[in-house]
């Protein structure tokens, strides 16, 4: 299998790499500039990266403060205007600047190299797509501190609640998102010319990684979906400032138009969140289980499908809305089609695993932890898909459970999963595996105290988005709220090791993993800052 | 209070005995014949994903230990098999088909509305629920009753706690009663449990539901689609009587209604108006203008000392009656009625301190509402 892996080019391997490469290029300026300009694929994935993990903790320290007040029934920690600014915020921050940040920073990082290309198809247009981010969530965070507090309407911000009846805030969250969605079509234009036209001589589409396969699609996506979201923010900031009525009834405007554009982006952006995750479980998977991914060709078809369907369901979040029924039949069917490919996805991971030779280490624990928890969310999605009963699960935490259950242990986990697993390329060490299993089991174990009982407090009819609830939940919260604190401090363990990583550790060759095939553990280990400067050949074979 | 308690007695609810609690961890079965079909859908496609998954994570499970390195060492290199590839995509997809049959005929009865016996117009408002009974000439609105004070820890929880509310919706149990649902503010959803019925209320837009309830008692549900500030803290409740008790209580109802018209013509004293003025502004008004009229800035002006409300009553009384548009202040003037109007009015003119002394009559805006 080894014999797979194109030589690297000499110059790579030669110690002397570092030198030779600087001086070839202009000497990059140092300190903070050198961040702000640089036009590096590496560089900008690790911003991306250092980015959406600073995100990460701030949103978690939203969702805490959620878990906090819902600890015990009553009021007891901030007042339910505060509790919905938190809520909102916490979805805001962790879809925009926390997952979808940190899928791009992964994309950056790794599709140049699993493709051999030098660099990125746009570098410069790659440095603006970062630095938009920042200056974004920066804007967006500030709206916490300004009168009337930041945007209290829910991360899916419903109008007329977001407009008429916003607070004054809003027209700066609209300008947050604006930029934010500017950053994801830029990168996405990027990725798009970075794998059509960068790929090393000799590889065909289909010869290429399934994260690079998942990555092209999810751009396509980002690229049809952003500016459907920009055109409903818009319609928004008329509404607030302009004097139209897209959304308010009083003036013949449609409160239901705002949630068939909003979720017309926001069910593909939900695949946004999972196709890359696909790709990196389909990395880690074969590549410890030591056996060649089972059914490729159908992995691509399925993630295509998904994408396809993903334009045709997006009214199954408004069962309840008052749709004719014939469009609560129509969404009803599309929704659960997506069981299917979906399915297909989950038998070839196992079937990759069946007469394997499984070893263990912890980015193999992540992405084992996600097939079953991501497929656990996947059964609640299709008891959602139920339109009949879906009148029952609406806006209950069983809702709550659902998606945190494929965003947290699925999304969330297969990045963690993909930065076990290139930590060592990135690095030059391995990560430790004591912390780092400590890290996975804690990380479980909290994520399942937390979400599991969800989908009790949903069924038995607790509503979400309340800061108080009734005594029959009372149980179920103070258990998802003890989970929360143990997967937030236990998240802590995760910067330690990604810091004692890059400091130093067990050094990590260029092939770091046995089992790993792709192209990216052709060059050495830390990568130098650049590689695949004479494009690798890859001889054409039937994949893998 | 007082009223409160008039407005239960004599219907007999205090003495039902079904008091229907909340099933703890699962989806109620429910009262209706919806809701129980609801229910056994739930239960078929919960038991359908509890068998995949067995076969799923049980052939994971063994191969994860069969197959792990030490006993395993030489992997096998297979990547394809067109037949359980099919096989794995087909299956699925009839199992898919076998649920989605029953899923739409339920959806069909769920959605049939028609020959109803009662209609019942369900209002969402920031933040509390009307009730109308169309052709009855009924209608009310329904507050949450838990005390601030228990939310706040400072008095200890009540059985009902955030489930209670100052006047249930009474429906009658055997009749179809339809409901027509909209909003006057933001969107709220309107949801019992016990009825499956969740329904989003919708400004400038009537949806439409039904409930056939099959057993007398008290029900409870809660706002179910964010609508802001004090979301939650707007319940519902429901209280189901038996087709006799139901006339009855409608019948008062209507007496009452009808009573209330009348005060409409006479002189109302100044202390009288105040005193039914505390009830509705606490009721309405005070959600967002706080109880003191404090106010919540900056969507909420203040009313205590308000100088534009004390120096210009027509301005005062116009903003209550038609609201501002493009703000969070509704129109009252279909909410509430001359004598509410006038005795909300005249409380806000003279509380905290704004003592105008002005007394504002019903029948003044009987005339402004004609107008």
């Amino acid at each position: 299998m080894a014999s797979k892996l194109p030589k690297p080019p000499l110059e790579h391997s030669a110690s002397g790499a570092g030198a030779a490469a600087s001086e070839a290029h202009a000497a990059p300026p140092k300190g903070i500039l050198r961040w702000l300009l640089t036009t590096n694929h590496k560089e900008i994935g690790s911003l991306y990266l250092i980015f959406s993990l600073i995100m990460f903790f701030i949103g978690g320290i939203f969702a805490l403060v959620v878990r906090l007040e819902l600890f015990q029934p009553g009021l007891q920690f901030v007042d339910p205007e505060f509790f919905n600014q938190m809520t909102t915020m916490h979805g805001l921050i962790m879809v925009f600047a926390a997952v979808m940040p940190a899928f791009t920073g992964l994309a950056n990082w790794m599709i140049p190299l699993q493709i051999g290309a030098p660099d990125m198809a746009l570098p410069r247009l790659n440095n603006f797509s970062f630095w938009l981010l920042p200056v974004a969530f920066i804007l967006l965070l500030s709206t916490l501190l300004m009168p009337g507090g930041g945007p209290n309407f829910g991360w899916t911000f419903y109008a007329p609640l977001s407009t008429t009846y916003a607070p004054p805030s809003t027209t700066f969250f609209i300008l947050a998102m604006h930029i934010a969605g500017i950053s994801s079509i830029l990168g996405a234009i990027n990725i798009i010319a970075t794998i059509l036209n960068m790929r090393a001589p000799g590889m065909r589409m289909m010869d290429m990684p399934l994260f690079v396969w998942t990555w092209l699609i999810t751009a396509f996506l980002l690229i049809a979906v952003m500016p459907v979201l920009a055109g409903v923010i818009t319609m928004m900031l008329l509404d607030i400032n302009f004097g139209t009525s897209f959304f308010d009834a009083a003036g013949g405007g449609d409160p239901v138009l705002f949630q068939h554009l909003f979720w017309f982006f926001g069910h593909p952006e939900v695949y946004i969140m999972i196709l890359p995750a696909f790709g990196i479980v389909s990395a880690i998977i074969p590549t410890f289980a030591r056996k060649p991914l089972f059914g490729y060709a159908s992995m691509v078809y399925a993630t295509a499908s998904i994408a396809i369907l993903s334009f045709l369901v997006w009214a199954h979040h408004m069962f309840v809305v008052g749709l004719p029924l014939v469009a609560e039949l129509f969404f009803m069917y599309t929704t659960m089609l997506i069981a299917v490919p979906t399915g297909v996805k989950v038998f070839n991971w196992i079937t990759t695993l069946f007469q394997g030779s499984i070893t263990f280490e912890t980015p193999m624990l992540f992405a084992l932890a996600f097939v079953v928890l991501f497929t656990i969310g996947g059964f609640s999605g299709l008891m959602l898909a139920i339109a009949p009963a879906d009148f029952q699960y609406h806006d209950t935490y069983f809702v709550v459970a659902h998606f945190h259950y494929v965003l947290v242990p699925g999304a969330i986990f297969s990045i963690m999963a993909g930065v076990y697993y290139w930590l060592p390329k990135w690095t030059g060490h391995y990560p430790s595996e004591t912390l780092g299993r400590w890290h996975f089991w804690l990380s479980v174990i909290g994520v399942n105290l937390t979400f599991f009982p969800m989908h009790f407090s949903g069924l038995a009819g607790m509503p979400r988005r309340i800061p108080d609830y009734a005594l029959q939940f009372a149980d179920f919260n103070l258990v998802s709220s003890l989970g929360a604190f143990l997967f937030g401090l236990s998240q802590l363990l995760f910067v330690v090791v990604i810091v004692k990583c890059v400091r130093g550790g067990e050094k990590a060759p260029a092939k770091a993993w046995e089992g790993a095939e792709d192209l990216e553990w052709s060059v050495p280990s830390p990568a130098p800052l650049h590689t695949f400067e004479t494009p690798p050949h890859v001889t054409p074979q039937p994949h893998p | 209070m007082s009223r409160r308690l008039a407005w239960l007695s004599g219907s007999g609810v205090m003495g039902l005995s079904a008091q229907a609690q909340a099933s703890g961890w699962n989806m109620p079965v429910g009262v209706t014949d919806i809701s129980a079909e609801i229910y056994s859908l739930h239960m078929t496609i919960f038991w359908i994903c509890v068998v995949i998954g067995l076969v799923v994570f049980g052939v994971m499970f063994y191969s994860l230990f069969r197959y792990r390195r030490s006993r395993h060492p030489e992997a096998a290199n297979f990547h394809e098999n067109t037949t359980v590839e099919v096989i794995w995509t087909t299956l699925p997809l009839l199992i898919l088909v076998g649920m989605a049959v029953p899923a739409t005929a339920t959806l069909k009865k769920m959605y049939d509305t028609s020959d109803a016996e009662l209609d019942v117009m369900v209002t969402g408002q920031q933040w509390r629920w009307r009730y109308e009974y169309l052709g009855e000439e009924v209608a009310f609105t329904s507050n949450m009753s838990t005390p601030r004070a228990q939310i706040r820890g400072e008095e200890p929880f009540g059985e009902h706690y955030l489930l209670e509310v100052d006047r249930p919706l009474v429906l009658p149990i055997n009749r179809k009663v339809r409901f027509l649902f909209t909003a006057d503010d933001v969107i709220h959803s309107w949801w019992v449990p016990d009825f499956a019925v969740k329904q989003d209320t919708i400004p400038g837009f009537v949806n439409e539901n039904w409930v056939r309830i099959n057993e007398p008692g008290i029900y409870r549900g809660q706002c179910a689609e964010l609508c802001g500030m004090d979301h939650g803290f707007m319940p519902i409740v429901v209280h189901a009587l038996e087709e006799d008790e139901f006339d009855a209580w409608l019948a008062e109802r209507r007496d009452e209604a009808a009573e209330e018209a009348l005060g409409v013509d006479r002189d109302w004293a100044l202390e009288e108006l105040m005193a039914r003025g505390e009830e509705v502004y606490g009721a309405i008004c005070a959600s967002c203008h706080q109880v003191e009229g404090q106010g919540m800035l900056p969507t909420f002006p203040a009313l205590a000392g308000n100088e534009r409300l004390i120096d210009d009553l027509a301005w005062h009384s116009d903003t209550v009656i038609n609201g501002v548009s493009g703000t969070a202040m509704p129109a009252f003037r279909s909410t509430l009625n001359p004598v509410e109007l006038a005795a909300v009015l005249t409380y806000t003119r003279n509380a905290w301190g704004n003592d105008t002394g002005d007394t504002v009559q019903p029948a003044q805006i009987a005339e402004q509402l004609a107008r």
